[in-house]
């Protein structure tokens, strides 16, 4: 699949690191859209992540239904699941084209809740084990 | 989709553009409309929003002792005298796909000024997003009337899976609606060519499109990861 017609940024810029790479870019743009950071990328690759989406979608509905069980089960989940939201935020949420400034901003934060899942896991199992011990069930 | 496209800067200058930009002193996201950045950042907060209903979820789930409901049958449907596991979910995470699919391709009229295909592909998104919202309506019903399950105990197992099932899935729905809403009042507006109008300090700038597209894309992003860990896990 060729991204090769997509124009990523469709205004002229000011800044120096992007006009020196994106000026054959211009003969591209929108004229109405002409003063925003325009996204215009052809219909073909929306309709093909589209087709992945489901297809994806599906995958993950089979392994339940085929009851897959155990250490298949959550790795197949973890993928399909991993894939599907890849190609949302790169493709229909457009962060593939974004400014790198705006991509790190928002895609590395959320990078603490490891952190956070990690803590609860602890929490959770200890929780567990106290519940176990004392509770007779 | 493996090459990347060949009008974007190679990483090396990509880096550059990162630390020149955050070290501009003046404006960080250079050439995105506020519109757009403001949504990025609330769609960050409320990324941590859901994280912590999910790693709530993880942790009562972890630290349960009684069995966890096997969602495979709790949201099983007979149809046509035949079960099927899952099913309503599975149709539902469907029409939560397609409407993604159609707010891209409006996003996309929207950039190529087609007003009205882009208002009228808004509108079929809406009204995929209310099918969506009416399933849940029928899966919460189904399970408090017939299932008799509560956010404090339930007949089907873990005491704490009502909690977790209202609370993950009720504030997803709320998102859903509130998209509904968002969605069709950008519709409208672009539909009677209110972003036409000169008065206006940019006329013609469909740029609100992609906006509530960003929105919409969230909400689809949010139910996979909630497909995943709450329904199939």
């Amino acid at each position: 699949m060729s991204l090769q017609n997509s124009s990523g940024l469709g205004s002229p810029s000011q800044d120096p690191l992007d006009s020196a790479n994106l000026s054959q870019e211009r003969g591209t743009e929108c004229p109405a859209a002409s003063n925003n950071h325009a996204q215009q990328h052809p219909i073909g690759l929306y309709l093909k992540v589209w087709l992945l989406l489901f297809v994806l979608s599906s995958l993950s509905y089979s392994v339940d239904y085929l009851q897959l069980q155990g250490m298949l089960r959550w790795s197949l989940i973890i993928l399909f699941m991993l894939l599907k939201a890849g190609l949302i935020i790169s493709v229909f949420m457009h962060m593939f084209w974004e400014r790198v400034a705006l991509v790190y901003a928002i895609l590395l934060p959320p990078l603490c809740l490891l952190a956070l899942i990690a803590l609860m896991a602890i929490e959770a199992n200890y929780t567990f084990a106290n519940r176990l011990a004392f509770f007779s069930f | 989709m493996t090459t990347r496209p060949t009008n974007l800067p190679p990483t090396e200058t990509r880096l550059a553009s990162l630390v020149a930009d955050w070290s501009a002193d003046g404006e960080t996201f250079k050439q995105v409309p506020w519109g757009k950045a403001m949504m990025w950042i609330f769609l960050l907060s409320d990324t941590f929003v859901f994280s912590s209903f999910l790693v709530g979820y993880m942790t009562v789930r972890m630290s349960a002792v009684e069995a966890w409901p096997n969602t495979s049958e709790v949201f099983a449907l007979t149809i046509g005298g035949q079960h099927i596991p899952l099913v309503l979910i599975a149709i539902m995470t469907f029409i939560l796909i397609t409407s993604s699919g159609t707010m891209a391709m409006a996003v996309n009229c929207a950039y190529q000024h087609k007003r009205k295909q882009a208002a009228v592909l808004m509108l079929a998104t809406a009204l995929l997003g209310v099918s969506f919202v009416g399933m849940q309506v029928f899966e919460w019903s189904k399970l408090i009337v017939e299932e008799g399950v509560r956010p404090w105990s339930n007949p089907v197992g873990a005491a704490q899976f009502g909690a977790c099932f209202f609370m993950i899935t009720g504030f997803h729905g709320l998102h859903v609606s509130a998209g509904v809403i968002y969605l069709m009042v950008v519709a409208a507006k672009l539909w009677r060519g209110h972003y036409d109008q000169p008065q206006r300090a940019d006329p013609g700038n469909y740029q609100i499109v992609e906006v509530a597209g960003l929105y919409w894309h969230f909400v689809d992003l949010v139910w996979v990861f909630i497909f995943a860990f709450f329904y199939l896990w």
